[in-house]
């Protein structure tokens, strides 16, 4: 019998290799429960939390809590169907219609999981005679959506316009539709895309333009609509893709557009229509975060205030960040060895941020991902700086 | 005109050569994953060098296929020749 397992030897050796040399698995962190948006136990030890994408503090929203409170009590706690059966309720509507106003959209589909959003988007828009072209350092759900689509993929460079163009001059011939993906903020290294210049891109050769703004939703732009409002560019984008599971706090994900012909997607986006429906106290509450985040700018003015706090922080201390200032900052460092090290030396003293390793990192270079939320206080984020300075000391970094 | 696929296949060895981790006795036949042990992410930034250098996009289903370095190099062809 063909061992079934034999196929990960390769991984078990690396994870061996790896989980060997730290104190603890990296994988299997276990936040025993939240205190507050910004302090977890981990480990029996109060633990100032920097890695995690609770930008505006919201999955502690009183609001929102009191909405799933009351939702549940009135209407249980789950769907048990499909959004295309006995899935959807008033409410799953009525969080559509909130979400395309916020927008300024037509039409506005929500998904299970930001993860199902971008398979169930990509899926439905193209096939194996379209083609796709992915931002190199894409998501994995952005690639996955890709394969169950069937389209021809191609990579372009990283934040690239000139390369992107030069792959959409190759394809000029090529007569199926063109869609090109980009996200707003990427969750590795903050990195920031350049979509105003992807919209001339796209109407030069008319291709068709999605991004995900996963990351920057509630985050960017002066009401919260991300990169492609920041940059003042939100009519030359033709989809626009995102989760709640980040800013809003909750879980789910959605697609915002003008084109009508996005109404046939419920009826051939399998990620949409086979799996149940988001239960009713997460729609409540993702409504109810939504109005929060709505009624609070200054919670993204504290956002980028914070974001530079640790961004010139990390900085002064000696370490290697991207240039992008945004609430997604990494650290870079050299070996897997190191960053194993210095991310179990930064949990026993009390500062938990993501250990990325590759080949989820864009260069082959292992990182330190931290995220700041507008609910971290400029004493815990000058408290995370100072324990990642004496940790860069002790490694001789 | 298109490059012949032993043009292709001796620039891409050279472009592999290049980096010092890669084994010193590679040749057309050498396979990508086993005998470079490049990982899948490597395998497509490694390819996206070589599609500037002839003026081709590989559509990532196309490296599904791809085994050796000879495999490689008459992918491109292919695509050089359609694209030409
Ligand atoms: C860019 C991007 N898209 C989509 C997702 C998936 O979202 P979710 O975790 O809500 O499924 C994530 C995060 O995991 C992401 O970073």
């Amino acid at each position: 019998m063909t061992d079934i397992f034999a196929k990960h030897a390769g991984l078990r050796e690396a994870y061996s290799g790896l989980t060997a040399a730290s104190p603890r698995n990296p994988f299997e962190v276990v936040i025993e429960r939240p205190i507050s948006a910004s302090v977890g136990i981990i480990e029996g030890r109060e633990t100032l939390l920097f890695g995690t994408n609770n930008y505006l503090g919201l999955s502690q929203s009183r609001k929102a809590i009191d909405a799933a409170v009351e939702t549940a009590e009135t209407m249980g706690v789950g769907t048990t169907g499909s959004r295309i059966a006995n899935g959807t309720f008033g409410l799953h509507r009525k969080l559509e219609a909130q979400l395309a106003d916020f927008f300024g959209r037509k039409h506005c589909m929500v998904f299970s999981t930001g993860y199902q959003a971008n398979l169930g988007t990509i899926s439905a828009l193209v096939n194996k005679d379209d083609i796709l072209l992915l931002d190199a350092d894409s998501h994995a759900s952005i690639y996955d959506g890709a394969k169950l689509s069937g389209a021809q993929v191609i990579r372009f460079r990283h934040n690239d316009p000139v390369d992107l163009e030069k792959r959409l001059a190759r394809l000029k011939d090529h007569p199926g539709a063109k869609l090109i993906i980009a996200e707003g903020i990427y969750s590795m290294t903050g990195n920031v895309a350049p979509l105003d210049k992807f919209v001339d891109i796209k109407t030069r050769h008319g291709a068709y333009l999605m991004a995900d703004e996963a990351h920057s939703f509630g985050v960017l732009g002066a009401h919260g609509r991300g990169v492609a409002e920041m940059q003042d560019c939100e009519d030359g984008i033709d989809f626009i893709v995102g989760t709640f599971s980040k800013s809003l706090g909750t879980v789910g994900g959605y697609c915002v557009t003008d084109h009508d012909g996005v109404d046939l997607m419920r009826l051939c986006s399998r990620p949409y229509m086979f799996t149940a429906s988001l239960p009713p106290e997460i729609i409540a509450a993702t409504m109810a975060a939504l109005e929060d985040m709505q009624e609070r700018p200054e919670l993204r003015a504290r956002l980028q205030e914070n974001a530079a706090r640790l961004h010139a922080g990390l900085q002064k201390v000696g370490l290697k960040t991207g240039e992008h200032v945004s609430p997604v900052v990494a650290v870079t460092l050299e070996t897997v060895d190191q960053a194993v090290g210095f991310w179990n030396a930064l949990l026993e003293n009390g500062v938990y941020v993501n250990l990325s390793l590759p080949p989820a990192t864009p260069d082959n270079r292992p990182l330190l991902r931290c995220s700041v939320m507008a609910a971290h206080s400029p004493e815990e984020i000058d408290r995370a700086v100072a324990v990642f300075g004496e940790v860069a000391k002790h490694f001789g970094l | 005109m298109a490059d012949s696929v032993a043009v292709i296949s001796g620039m891409i060895i050279e472009k592999l050569l290049a980096n010092p981790k890669v084994p010193r006795d590679i040749d057309g036949n050498s396979k990508i994953v086993e005998d470079l042990a490049f990982d899948s992410l490597a395998v497509m930034n490694f390819v996206m060098e070589i599609e500037d250098e002839l003026d081709v996009s590989v559509p990532l289903d196309k490296l599904a296929d791809i085994r050796t370095i000879n495999d490689l190099a008459a992918c491109l062809h292919t695509l050089k020749v359609a694209h030409a």
